[in-house]
């Protein structure tokens, strides 16, 4: 019973219980957080398999970007959860009946005769093993096409993510920043032909304070 | 010690765990999509596994390649939700049918 | 020598002048159209003449294929002629009567606007009837018994806006077609068996291939295959000859002009059958039970249909029935084995018929298109060539020893007496009563058109058959429409016509007189060889068996042997024999009952009793088919068309495939619920089947 071994039954245990928790969960915030618990345990679990490059990917990516999104969302949506958790009981028998079946096919698949799976143990790493290296070493040559698609993937990911959900609102004010950069004098500046105000006597000064009001709004103008 | 079978046993019960809350859960479409995401995660736990056993590194890059889908098709999935919820005011998957034939 | 060009010359002049006529009469106008026909008939005839005389100076046989139209498989199919002395018989015979039809057209269609047509058409007769007796096979053969059909139709409907006329013309070719669907199926057989349709080949090939096999027909009877051949053979004969039961055409058929009623249902076409079963007499020899069929229904019409001709009225239909009853006499001789009377019979009976009928068509015309005898009378005195020339006619018809019409009946009866196949016995005494049913007939005919008192006019009180005449054109209909009415008896109809309307149309035209030369000229050339033909071909024809051309038979022995003293000795041996005092009974009493022509009523009646209604209605045939074969046809179509069609192709195999269509895309849908877990639910079962595929068949 070496350390590996119950660290192993450690972590896969609790990714277990996790996934058992976000099926049962009442609270859908609760099934996030125990979801994130999942891939937590899974990533302890790739270091044990001296994956460790993955694991802190799963962590940083996974967790930290795709898990957040969804708690986002979680949190965003006001839903209205007990009405939605009638069906459980109903369902659950088929359910586990299904997944049950389907475990056993798998189960049975590894054994000798088929599969033929070997219970070798795993084989012993080399000492300066570096897992972020091995990867880089394959993934930039053998793998360079894919890895362009990938990220081409990203990019339609992420402007379509932003496509589906943009919404136009009434009554808020925006920039149109082209608009902005097009504009030309005509839409800022008018000229107003007027005539010219010509001074008064002082005779009549109500007519000269109008005059140079006048003047003055038209300036103003 | 730990054998191959044992990660292999792990990623099939992950697996089936998920597909038991794909059934049990209809009237929740994000507990649906999470669901999804554990059967990614069973996957790529096979893939690991059997990268290591096997000695070849090619499994890991694969897992790389999956992470990053994974991660598109969640942001792609949680938006149509968003649009689904803004015109339909519900998430009940048994109140999604217009799609019906 | 015979040639190709001769051969073809004569056959297709009369079509090249039909097609002048019938396609360019617009440009050459009526003269124009019946000079071109007529000079194409007579092209034929002189050249047919010649032919025969050629024949006769020794020239050998012509048998050659002159195009061949396709060759599929092992069936040959080809264009060509075969002369002998029985094609030049026929040919001479069928391109005198045309000729002299088409002389006598001239005058009888004058008024007619159809005048081009009619000698388009008749033109286009001759042409057939040439192509079916020249041929060298039964392709051609059947080519040329379609044609004739087929202008038969044409010629009896030729007045075309006439309902009678239609419905007459459609059941010729109906009843026809039924002939020759047997003649098809006679055919194909011999094809089967010999391989080929060419007349030399399957005559040679016929005692092995034919002779000796035996067919499975019904169940698991085998009936010799000649016998089938020959009754299948004789089924279209029967059709095209008019014989019992499928004669019903004939009588009707006579809704067409005269003219045609001479060449077409007296001469020519109805004989094609006759023609035709002699043409295959090899065949006809190797099967008894065949011949014996022949005998009785050859006997059937001869007798039978005689005996419908007592009651008739109209001057055509006597004659046309008296033409069913002699077509019965050729059916008789060739059941007998009497190959040579049955054609020699042929020969004279389209002469003297011939001029029957053209010499009732210029009775009506002179008695402008009345048609009934009860009107007539009284005619001799004012229509003297027609009236010597009918003379004539009617004594050929009855066998008065001398004329050629003795020649050749007696060598039937002759021929019949002393045959020995079954059914002789039955066709002897038909025979023989025919005899007497014919002088009998015959006189009753000339008595009441031509002797005695005129009844036509104002002053007469006959009760009247019946005939509409809003106008005096070219109406042949008169009561003819009627008495092939299955319900009305034609004297009842019409009998509330005020007598006086149609008594005051009449006067407008004057008395009756003789037409023109057109019309007697044909008459007199047509009565000469009624006459003297018998007495001068009797002894090669019939006294060689036609020149040696056709078996022996027992019947035929005795006909020789009477013949081996000349035709002179002949005739007057037919003093003394039983036709001769049949017919001279006959004559007796048809004076006896007809002279005196005081016409009241319907005489028949008061001395045949009740067998008169039966034979005014023609032994209710026309009725027994239309309940049967007519009725029963449109049931089962009304039936195929309901259920058949509509009920099982349209509805359930059409319509019943969309709607399973429908039905299945329906239940389909279902699978489309727009729920999410569904669709994930069939999805994980997918996987599951896949994995368990895995798990029990790896």
């Amino acid at each position: 019973m070496t350390i590996s071994l119950l660290l192993f039954y450690l972590f896969a245990g609790v990714t277990i219980s996790a996934a058992v928790g976000v099926v049962i969960s009442r609270n859908p915030v609760h099934a996030v957080l125990f979801l994130v618990l999942a891939f937590v345990s899974t990533s302890g679990l790739w270091v044990l398999l001296h994956a460790e490059f993955l694991a802190m990917v799963l962590i940083v990516v996974y967790v930290g970007a795709v898990m957040v999104l969804f708690l986002f969302v979680v949190m965003m949506l006001d839903m209205k959860t007990d009405p939605l958790r009638e069906g459980f009981a109903r369902y659950l028998p088929l359910g586990l009946l299904v997944a049950g079946i389907m475990l056993f096919q798998m189960l049975t698949l590894l054994s000798a005769k088929y599969f033929g799976v070997s219970f070798d143990p795993m084989a012993k790493t080399p000492e300066n093993y570096s897992n972020t290296e091995e990867i880089g070493l394959l993934l930039f040559t053998k793998y360079a096409v894919p890895f362009e698609i990938a990220s081409v993937v990203l990019l339609v990911g992420a402007v379509a993510a932003v496509v589906l959900t943009l919404r136009s609102r009434e009554g808020v004010k925006k920039q149109d920043p082209s608009a902005q950069v097009l504009v030309n004098k005509a839409q800022r500046l008018k000229l107003v032909s007027m005539e010219a105000s010509v001074p008064q006597s002082v005779s009549a000064p109500g007519a000269a304070s109008e005059a140079a009001m006048d003047s003055n709004q038209g300036a103003l103008k | 010690m730990i054998t191959l079978p044992h990660y292999l046993a792990l990623g099939a019960i992950l697996f089936c765990l998920s597909i038991a809350g794909i059934f049990i859960n209809r009237k929740n479409v994000i507990i649906l999509l999470m669901c999804i995401e554990l059967m990614l995660l069973s996957v790529n736990i096979n893939f690991v596994a059997f990268s290591k056993f096997l000695g070849i590194v090619d499994g890991q890059v694969f897992v790389f390649f999956i992470l990053t889908v994974a991660a598109a098709e969640a942001a792609i999935g949680l938006a149509i939700l968003v649009v689904l919820f803004r015109s339909r005011r519900t998430i009940n998957v048994e109140e999604l049918d217009t799609l019906r034939g | 020598m015979l040639t190709q060009n001769l051969l073809l010359t004569i056959a297709f002049a009369p079509l090249l002048g039909a097609i002048i006529a019938g396609f360019f009469h617009r440009f050459i106008g009526r003269a124009g159209a019946h000079t071109a026909t007529i000079l194409g008939v007579a092209i034929s005839f002189g050249l047919s003449l010649y032919v025969f005389k050629l024949l006769g100076d020794g020239a050998p046989n012509y048998n050659e294929n002159i195009y061949t139209w396709f060759q599929i498989g092992g069936i040959n199919a080809s264009f060509g002629f075969w002369v002998d002395r029985l094609t030049a018989t026929m040919m001479v015979v069928v391109t005198s009567v045309s000729l002299m039809v088409h002389i006598y057209t001239i005058g009888y269609m004058k008024d007619d606007p159809g005048y081009a047509r009619f000698f388009a058409y008749i033109s286009l007769f001759t042409f057939s009837m040439l192509m079916l007796v020249m041929s060298n096979n039964l392709l051609q053969l059947f080519f040329g018994w379609e044609a004739v059909g087929l202008v038969s139709y044409l010629l009896i409907g030729f007045w075309f806006k006439r309902p009678t006329a239609v419905v007459a013309n459609m059941k010729a070719f109906i009843v026809n077609r039924v002939g020759d669907f047997g003649f098809l199926l006679g055919i194909a057989l011999i094809l089967m068996y010999t391989g080929s349709m060419d007349y030399a080949t399957i005559f040679a090939s016929a005692p092995q291939q034919i002779g000796a096999e035996t067919i499975n027909v019904w169940g698991t009877s085998q009936w010799s295959v000649a016998t089938v051949i020959c009754i299948l053979l004789f089924i279209g004969a029967m059709g095209k000859s008019a014989q019992v039961p499928l004669h019903i055409w004939l009588p009707d058929s006579m809704e067409g002009p005269t003219p045609i009623s001479a060449l077409i249902h007296a001469a020519t076409m109805v004989t094609a059958g006759i023609f035709m079963v002699s043409r295959m007499h090899p065949l006809f020899e190797m099967s008894e039970m065949a011949l014996s069929i022949i005998l009785v229904i050859g006997a059937t019409t001869a007798l039978f249909m005689g005996l419908i001709g007592i009651v008739q009225n109209d001057i055509k239909r006597v004659i046309a029935y008296s033409t069913l009853s002699q077509l019965g006499y050729m059916t008789v001789a060739l059941g007998a084995s009497a190959y040579a009377a049955a054609i020699f019979h042929l020969m004279t009976h389209a002469f003297f018929k011939a001029l029957l009928f053209l010499g009732a068509g210029a009775v009506i015309m002179a008695m402008h298109h009345e048609q009934d005898v009860r009107k007539m009378g009284g005619l001799r005195k004012l229509l003297p060539i027609t009236f010597a020339t009918a003379w004539i006619g009617t004594l050929a018809l009855i066998g008065f020893p001398g004329t050629s019409g003795f020649f050749s009946k007696d060598a039937i009866i002759e021929a019949v007496h002393y045959s020995n196949r079954a059914g002789s016995g039955y066709a002897y005494f038909a025979v023989l009563a025919g005899v007497f049913v014919t002088a009998f007939y015959s006189f009753r005919l000339l008595y009441l058109t031509f002797h005695g008192k005129a009844r036509f006019g104002a002053d007469s009180h006959v009760e009247n058959g019946g005939h509409d005449h809003a106008n005096h054109s070219h109406d042949e209909h008169s009561h003819d429409e009627h008495s092939h009415d299955e319900h009305s008896q034609d004297r009842h109809s019409h009998d509330d016509h005020s007598h006086d309307e149609h008594d005051a149309a009449h006067h407008d035209h004057g008395p009756p007189h003789e037409p023109g030369w057109v019309v007697t000229l044909p008459l007199i050339l047509l009565a000469i060889p009624s006459l003297l033909i018998g007495y001068f071909f009797a002894v090669p024809m019939l006294g060689e068996n036609f020149y040696g051309m056709f078996p022996e038979s027992s019947g035929m022995k005795v006909v020789q042997e009477h013949l081996s003293h000349g035709p002179m000795a002949f005739a007057l041996y037919g003093l003394t024999t039983t036709p001769f005092y049949l017919a001279l009974a006959g004559f007796g009493v048809a004076t006896l009952l007809y002279w005196k022509a005081d016409y009241k009523k319907d005489r028949e009646r008061g001395f045949l009793g009740p067998v008169y209604r039966l034979l005014d209605n023609k032994y209710y045939f026309d009725e027994i088919f239309k309940a049967v074969f007519a009725t029963g046809s449109i049931k089962l179509g009304k039936a195929l068309a309901l259920v058949g069609d509509r009920g099982l192709i349209d509805g359930l195999l059409v319509n019943g495939t969309a709607r399973l269509v429908g039905r299945m895309g329906a239940s389909a849908r279902q699978m489309q619920s727009g729920y999410l877990y569904q669709y994930a639910f069939t999805m994980i079962l997918g996987l599951i089947v896949m994995l368990g595929f895995f798990v029990f068949y790896r």
